[in-house]
């Protein structure tokens, strides 16, 4: 078997000096594909995508994208090699219009970002209308969208979102799940942690359940939908 | 006509001072706000900075008179603005390298660095006074007036005068002027956006590759612009003193705090409403009203709500009414 | 205390001692009772800042209230100006607060709105007209009356030791309104709050003649100590200074030196035992606590602004506290002379580098640094008279540089805060 385009291999690691968060905890996507990191509160779901991302001190293991080893990079660095990171809060710029957070997106691009930018009010239309609009104005679903389409401005290869449906309606949830295949659609691999397991991982083509820093269970999203004891432990029957 | 005179009146001894003043604060509150927005810290330093950036264009001003070069009836002070702002960029830049740059590496809190600005104002004060002296400096050419109080009452043929002198005219004019070129800036430019984008959201503003030590550059040297043009003509308007420059710290600060500190709009408000207050109130009504009252009504005592000692008490009323009903200032402060 | 410590305190008594045999005893002396009131001051700012993390910059604005104090406190009244309208300011003074207080009532009382912001509007102008009504004839009244010698109220006449007392509770009043308007909010407003302030309190002393005599100045305040001219013709003291085989005159100065030296001591050694006292107490502990990480300390049920408010008060006090032992010292009160950023900043330096939130830090710093600042101007002054003595004689550039070492002092003070602050913030004394 090949590597996945994206691996955090075997990583163990902590914020700063601390302890250990991360027990040799794996977590990879493919190509095009989704992957869901789920698990109990405090299991480290985020801290495993920060690890990725470069926001964490990873003392074992290491984070390859396309076999090449990126573990000691800034995130900065990895923004450059085509990976794009949502936050879970603080996400946009709420002083900025809706263009001008995709601009900021788009920093480090010195080419024409129109095109790019049209493939953003494309998926969602919504941002188009609202251009001009201050971010900060937008409703929760809005700002998620934006903060997705800022991320999506790099034309990265991977898009990591941190609870990307944290806070917002159910009806709003499933429109960005849509949108999110969406974007799968197109190539980018996504790598995302949420809490609303059970549709998340509907959608995945790979889920991680975490417990304690160390993979639990690993498999494909409707295998662990299926698996009885992941619905009784983590899914709630 | 007695209404017109009144108008003069108030023209003459309000209106006109109150927006030069207003239009040096703004400049001024404008330099501190930026700082706070993308450096995150009151800057106490600023007012002397001020001094040094004025210092360095009288000292260019006076090399500049000694060669005879001249733009009458312009001010030569407007000549050598480029060389004070180049001098006082390179001191702003070299402070930051030598003094705040480590506070940001350590992720200081921000008194400490407040603390560190103080040393920075000790220092420059110092400077200043040893290199041009703790006294008055004249520096100040070309024509004094557009039009004079006498030639205002020739030409109306009002019992009062108003006169306008060049420096206002040229205060208000080169202030509008930089406003409008640093919120074009800000508004359309890239790095202008990206320090936008830096000071509402740091973190996310690193996730976009924004490279902070550039926005902090950009930043230092706006703020050397706005600086050296406040001094400058703060000092063409009134008169060039050291201390006078660390007085205005004060209301500086109060406008910016007024305004919304970290809001360049809000600065620029900010200025003028703690200069018209200012002037307003440390004004005696006695001349306006007698015009406006019926005779028998017009008041005896100045009608002067404040001796001009205490002006700066305006300020700090105004920054206590802010703090105590609005903490965020008029326009929400905190981004830029 | 350790041996380092001791041997740093051991240095500044060498410093002064040695400031005595190659100048005078009588500067040596003047030195120490400086040093002894900068200590005072820097112990009320480490009370702030060491122990809570306050970034107060304005120190110089409470001392001069304590110098206030003792002109209020301790001068003889003056009858006519009382009669003139002494109680006329007074009761201005009684509406001027009564205003405002009715303006607070109602703000909190009302609903907001167009009616409160109106109904405030008219208490203010209402109070303020009233007030001027009352308050200008009472001042000119008060400043025309024999305005040479008096020109204003005078003080209550009473001892001048109460004045140090009086002089920190007003001190204390005046701190408390502004920590309850800017404590709370972002650490810079109390910063920029209480530079306006100083400024505001200076202002007030330098123009309110009926209150201060303004810029014309208050002699004669009275002394906690003896008259050099009466101890040199008390035929006890002249038999003692006999004995001693000294000059009379400079024997009556360095006693009267020595007297407040003495009683400099025993204030700071009071404000110091409570100073250390606080510090080790569950309070103490308390308020570091909250220094360092305030948000935890908000979650454990401290009220972290109201103990901000609770040592920023009592920090200011101790200012005022020095303000009028300063005032009592010189024996005049001279607003022209309270400059007041420059010597706030002194004083944070005197903390900074002797430790802050040690107290010994403090006084260290406060003989330290005050000593430095009196000595670097001479010493500026022969480095520059060095550096240019290459120069020829009428050179206008030598002269230039030596007429502005004295702007040396400003630079050094600058620079050696900024050093610390960077490479050793902890200071000379580190907190334990």
């Amino acid at each position: 078997m090949s590597e996945p385009f994206l691996i955090g291999d075997s990583m163990s690691g902590g914020y700063g000096k601390g302890p250990n968060i991360l027990h040799n905890c794996t977590v990879a996507v493919d190509k095009g594909q989704i992957a869901v990191i789920v698990g109990p509160n405090g299991a480290g779901k985020s801290t495993a995508m920060k690890a990725i991302f470069g926001m964490l001190n990873v003392r074992e293991g290491a984070v390859r994208i396309d076999g090449e080893d990126i573990t000691n990079l800034t995130p900065q660095d990895r923004v450059a090699k085509g990976m794009a990171f949502v936050p879970q809060t603080n996400n946009i710029f709420t002083s900025m219009s809706v263009e001008e957070n995709l601009e900021m997106g788009a920093f480090l691009r010195r080419d024409d970002i129109s095109g790019t930018m049209a493939q953003v009010y494309e998926l969602f239309p919504i941002l188009k209308d609202k251009r001009r609009q201050a971010a900060g104005e937008l409703s929760g679903g809005q700002r998620q969208q934006v903060a997705v389409g800022r991320a999506l401005m790099t034309r990265p290869k991977v898009l990591m979102l941190d609870e990307p449906t944290a806070g917002v309606s159910p009806i709003v949830m499933d429109e960005l799940f849509d949108r999110i295949i969406e974007v799968a659609r197109t190539g980018i691999s996504i790598l995302m942690v949420e809490q609303n397991a059970r549709q998340a991982l509907a959608i995945a083509d790979k889920g991680y359940v975490l417990v304690q820093g160390t993979n639990r269970f690993t498999d494909t999203g409707a295998a662990l939908l299926a698996d009885p004891e992941v619905r009784k432990s983590f899914l709630g029957g | 006509m007695d209404i017109l005179n009144a108008i003069v009146v108030l023209a003459n001894y309000i209106f006109v001072p109150a927006m030069t003043y207003g239009s040096q604060l703004a400049l001024g509150a404008l330099g501190i706000t930026l700082i706070y927005g993308i450096l995150r810290f009151s800057n106490f330093a600023h007012g002397d900075t001020m001094a040094f950036g004025a210092m360095a264009v009288i000292l260019a001003t006076w090399w500049m008179q000694s060669l005879g070069v001249s733009i009458h009836p312009l001010p030569t002070a407007l000549l050598a603005l480029p060389f004070g702002i180049a001098v006082t960029a390179l001191l702003l830049l070299a402070t930051d390298r030598v003094v705040y740059r480590f506070y940001r590496r350590v992720k200081a809190v921000p008194i400490i660095v407040v603390m560190a600005s103080i040393g920075v104002m000790f220092v420059l004060n110092g400077v200043v006074r040893f290199i041009i002296g703790p006294n008055d400096q004249n520096f100040a050419d070309g024509a004094r007036f557009i039009f004079t109080a006498g030639d205002f009452k020739r030409a109306t043929g009002l019992d009062e005068g108003l006169a306008l002198r060049s420096s206002q005219v040229i205060t208000v004019l080169a202030a509008v002027a930089l406003v409008a070129a640093l919120f074009w800036f800000l508004n359309r430019t890239r790095t202008g956006k990206s320090m936008r984008a830096f000071s509402d959201n740091e973190d996310l503003a690193l996730l976009s590759g924004i490279n902070p030590e550039r926005v902090v550059t950009v930043t230092w040297l706006i703020v050397a612009i706005l600086v050296t043009v406040a001094g400058t003509l703060y000092g063409l308007d009134k008169s060039f003193k050291p201390f006078t420059y660390f007085q205005l710290l004060l209301p500086m600060f109060a406008a910016a705090i007024v305004g919304g500190l970290g809001n360049p709009l809000g600065a620029i408000a900010g200025g003028f409403v703690i200069a018209f207050s200012e002037v307003s109130v440390t004004y005696a009504f006695k001349k306006v009203l007698g015009y406006l009252m019926p005779e028998n009504l017009a008041p005896d005592t100045l009608v002067q709500l404040l001796s001009t000692e205490y002006k700066f008490a305006v300020s700090f009323a105004l920054l206590v009414l802010v703090l105590l009903f609005r903490p965020t200032g008029i326009f929400r402060g905190q981004s830029l | 205390m350790n041996y380092r410590n001791i041997s740093l305190f051991g240095i500044v008594f060498l410093l002064l001692v040695g400031v005595g045999f190659v100048q005078s005893w009588s500067v040596a002396f003047a030195l120490v009772n400086l040093c002894l009131l900068s200590s005072v001051m820097a112990l009320g700012v480490n009370i702030q800042w060491g122990y809570a993390g306050l970034f107060s910059v304005g120190t110089m604005g409470f001392v001069a209230l304590g110098g206030l104090a003792t002109v209020i406190t301790s001068m003889p009244p003056v009858a006519e100006a009382w009669r003139a309208g002494g109680l006329s300011v007074m009761v201005a003074l009684l509406v001027a607060v009564a205003t405002i207080i009715a303006a607070v009532q109602m703000f909190k009382r009302m609903a907001p709105g167009r009616n409160r912001t109106l109904a405030m509007a008219g208490i203010l102008v209402v109070g303020f007209i009233l007030y001027r009504y009352l308050f200008d004839p009472a001042v000119e009244a008060i400043e025309s009356v024999n305005s040479a010698s008096t020109g204003y109220l005078g003080g209550l006449g009473l001892p001048i030791l109460l004045s140090w007392v009086v002089g920190g509770l007003l001190a204390a009043g005046v701190a408390w309104v502004i920590g309850k308007i800017a404590l709370g909010l972002r650490s810079d407003y109390l910063a920029i709050a209480t530079l306006g302030i100083a400024e505001i309190i200076i202002a007030v002393i330098k123009n309110e003649d009926w209150l201060t005599r303004g810029v014309k100045n208050v002699n004669g305040i009275p002394r906690p100590t003896a008259y050099e001219v009466d101890l040199q013709v008390d035929p006890t003291f002249i038999s003692w200074v006999d004995w001693l085989g000294m000059d009379l005159i400079e024997a009556s100065s360095l006693y009267v030196k020595l007297s407040y030296a003495i009683l400099f001591v025993i204030v700071l050694a009071i404000i110091m035992w409570m100073s250390e006292k606080a510090l080790n107490s569950p309070w103490g502990r308390m308020m570091r606590a909250i220094r360092d990480n305030e948000e935890a300390a908000e979650a454990m049920g401290k009220d972290v602004t109201r103990r901000h408010l609770q040592v920023f008060v009592i920090g200011s006090a101790v200012c005022g506290i020095a303000g009028a032992m300063l005032t009592s010292l010189d024996g005049l009160l001279t607003p022209g002379t309270y400059q007041p950023l420059r010597f706030t900043f002194l004083i944070w330096v005197m903390v900074i580098v002797g430790g802050s939130g040690n107290n010994w830090g403090s006084v260290l710093g406060g003989f330290l640094i005050w000593f430095l600042w009196i000595e670097v101007e001479p010493i500026g002054l022969w480095l520059m008279d060095v550096i240019t003595s290459g120069m020829a004689e009428d050179s206008g550039l030598r002269a230039h540089l030596l007429e502005s070492a004295a702007h040396m002092r400003l630079i050094t003070m600058g620079l050696i805060l900024l050093l610390v602050l960077r490479f050793s913030p902890r200071g000379l004394i580190p907190e334990k």
